[in-house]
């Protein structure tokens, strides 16, 4: 049952399960075991980049495609849940509707530039997307008219989905039982769902036939896999699985702004949770989201008290000031890069390996 | 009997029009464009103006771009993280200029030109230095592996931004020009900022020192060898490592100059303007084609240029207006213009 669910593509490693089962576990009743906002917040944040960082290492990992574009596609979803709540009426419909034509929009224009791009050489990807990703942001802000600029778009979502929906009287284990709840549920399933689909891809033979031309494109052409088609493919998919995981955050906020959608903050994010949680591998992804977020917002308090205390001395103080964290989360990634290239899962399914063999 | 050989006249078909005009598309393309600005925009003197300080565009970014096309070509090294150089050499030369207000403030060619030179020769130093830093620490570990490139020089790139916010503060620096190089002059009608003009002339400069020691040096007959088969020029003994990290370097102070040229012409400088700039050099290295000078230099006059008349005729789509002109090109070209690294 378990292996037919992760797709026969097991954890592997006892430690490994054991991260893997707290993170879930902790996602899955985050309500009532952590309640507050703020942690409920977060714990949607984590739910949402664990997908967005899933689908961006089918690409990273799996295809071995760089990518900057990626956060360009989460937006895509996030716009366009936005933009169909506002111009339609309130309800189900719009939410629908604005998330399938999210997801087909991004997997449309990751063909486009698949083809541009792609076809010549995989190199070509990076610069492009990095290109087309900046001038679709600057259009964002510019086109106030329809994406609300700079401010962005507040938007409402089905009233099931607000605190001020009551579905039952009283309290459960703490969390008040209103749409907020349910809209958490709703994240936390739907990007369940994403992750579990993901899983299902790269372990599919299709997901073989990626990793082979990972490891060498040439050969795989010679035995003859159409490179080109297969990695277009890989691009769609990921792409449509960013925008899915866009609309649900979007859902979650009822707030896009070109902040928390499109902004290359969130690609440096995405692509620091998929490196150092470790590439070629869906748990990676799903840790390195849990660490970064909670990082983020708890790592910036130590880093204020650190530079505190440091008040006194020269420089020091400046370079542990909270805002400076993606200097020392870049070295991070630089060093994670080096010395441990398979991230935390690779470092925790090795610790097994030498007491198992030698 | 004696076999006759079959009558057979060897004929030499003049080439045609279009052959010969194929290895100068890039070049005619670039009049084409000039000559559509021409035909789009109506008053003489607007063209002018907006054809000057396209042309200064396209300077700055061949400035910034050429470094990063010969690194790849020499040694099929992709570095994400030119952009920081450039930064760096922004906030380093600018510094530099603002310590010396004697020489800025009177409007005198000669004192102005000197404080600038200065401040060029600081920038450049600096980030000649950081780029052999940067080749041993960040990129020498990974050659070979151009996902990791990609990935590593992404981080370095986000360690010197911030690395920046922390030595000059996170608010932007707003600069003036040295007295001399402000205001206009009118030619023609129409008015020409000095400044753009000064930057043509550096790009251009520039442009021929690149060419010379590319075709007349030996160092450049090495370099254009290594770009063109580096076992080979390996296999001849010589050390081609050392050839590249002097590249590099060289890439980088070229990166640094550029950082100045921009800074001095936006009159403002931020950490994050590198990683700007970076996306007009993609484009510009993407059109001109991978490891190629010449074609770098065409497109980034090309990518300078369009950007100008379409900020002019249509404001909001000079936004896309390169990302059009990158896929037209891509769609004729698919390697760019004039490539050339052969496809690996």
């Amino acid at each position: 049952m378990l292996t037919r669910i992760l797709s026969g593509d097991m954890p592997r490693s006892r430690a490994l399960s054991l991260v893997l089962l707290v993170i879930f576990l902790c996602l899955a009743f985050a309500p009532f075991l952590f309640p507050g906002t703020r942690s409920l917040e977060t714990a949607a944040r984590i739910s949402v980049f664990i997908a967005l960082a899933a689908s961006y290492d089918l690409m990273l990992g799996y295809a071995g495609i760089v990518s900057f574009a990626h956060t360009m596609f989460f937006g895509m979803g996030a716009y366009g849940v936005a933009l169909a709540c506002e111009n339609m009426e309130r309800g189900f419909l719009p939410v629908v509707v604005g998330t399938l034509a999210g997801a087909l929009l991004a997997a449309a224009v990751a063909l486009v530039i698949g083809l541009f791009s792609l076809r010549v050489r995989a190199i070509f990807f990076a610069m492009i997307t990095l290109a087309v990703a900046s001038a679709v942001a600057v259009l964002v802000s510019q086109l106030s008219a329809i994406t609300g600029g700079e401010d962005g778009l507040s938007f409402s979502i089905p009233r099931e989905l607000t605190p001020a929906f009551r579905f039952a009287e009283g309290k459960l284990l703490g969390a008040s039982l209103n749409g907020k709840l349910l809209n958490y549920y709703l994240v936390f399933g739907g990007s369940l769902v994403i992750f579990l689909g993901l899983l299902r891809v790269v372990n599919s033979p299709f997901g073989r036939v990626l990793q082979a031309i990972r490891e060498n494109d040439f050969r795989a052409e010679a035995i003859g896999y159409r490179v080109v088609a297969f990695r277009t493919l890989a691009t769609c998919l990921s792409a449509a699985c960013a925008a899915l995981a866009g609309s649900l955050f979007a859902i979650w906020l009822r707030y896009v702004g070109p902040g928390t959608a499109m902004g290359f903050e969130i690609m440096i994010d995405v692509l620091l949770m998929v490196v150092i949680g470790g590439m070629g591998t869906l748990y990676g992804a799903a840790i390195g989201a849990t660490l970064l977020v909670l990082a983020q917002t708890y790592l910036q308090e130590v880093m204020a008290g650190a530079a505190e205390t440091t008040a006194g001395l020269p420089l020091l103080p400046d370079l542990l000031n909270p805002d400076r964290w993606l200097l020392w989360l870049g070295l991070l990634f630089i060093a994670s890069i080096y010395f441990f290239p398979s991230g935390v899962v690779g470092r925790l399914r090795q610790a097994r390996r030498p007491a198992g063999r030698t | 009997m004696t076999e006759l050989a079959p009558e057979h006249r060897p004929t030499f078909s003049r080439a045609s029009l279009a052959d010969r005009l194929s290895p100068h598309a890039p070049v005619l393309l670039l009049l084409a464009l000039a000559a559509l600005g021409w035909l789009a925009i109506d008053q003489q003197s607007s063209w002018l103006t907006l054809t000057v300080s396209g042309l200064a565009m396209g300077m700055m970014i061949f400035t910034m771009a050429a470094g990063m096309t010969l690194v790849f070509g020499l040694m099929d090294v992709i570095n994400f993280g030119h952009g920081a150089f450039v930064s760096v050499g922004a906030f380093v030369g600018v510094t530099a200029l603002m310590l010396m207000p004697g020489m800025t403030a009177e409007a005198s060619i000669w004192l102005n030109g000197f404080a600038v030179l200065l401040a060029v020769a600081c920038a450049m130093l600096a980030t000649g230095v950081m780029g052999y830093a940067f080749e041993r620490v960040i990129v020498r570990p990974v050659y070979g592996a151009h996902l990791k490139q990609i990935l590593v020089t992404m981080g370095g790139l986000i360690v010197v931004e911030q690395l920046i916010y922390v030595l000059w503060g996170p608010v932007e620096i707003f600069i003036e020009r040295p007295a001399a190089f402000q205001g206009a002059i009118t030619f023609a009608g129409a008015a020409l900022e000095k400044y753009r003009l000064v930057a043509v002339a550096l790009g251009l400069v520039v442009f021929l020192a690149l060419r010379l020691t590319l075709k007349r040096t030996r160092i450049g007959l090495i370099v254009r060898a290594g770009v063109e088969n580096g076992e080979m020029v390996q296999a001849l003994g010589y050390r081609i490592e050392r050839v590249f990290i002097g590249v590099f370097v060289a890439g980088s102070a070229l990166a640094g100059l550029g950082g100045v040229m921009w800074g001095l012409y936006e009159q403002v400088i931020t950490a994050h303007m590198g990683q700007e700039t970076m996306i007009l050099v993609f484009i510009v290295i993407i059109i001109g084609g991978l490891g190629s000078v010449e074609g770098c230099f065409i497109a980034a006059l090309m990518v300078g240029l369009l950007q100008n008349y379409v900020a002019f005729l249509a404001p909001k789509a000079a936004l896309i207006s390169n990302i059009g002109l990158m896929a037209a090109i891509l769609m004729w070209r698919p390697q760019g213009m004039t490539p050339v690294v052969k496809a690996k």
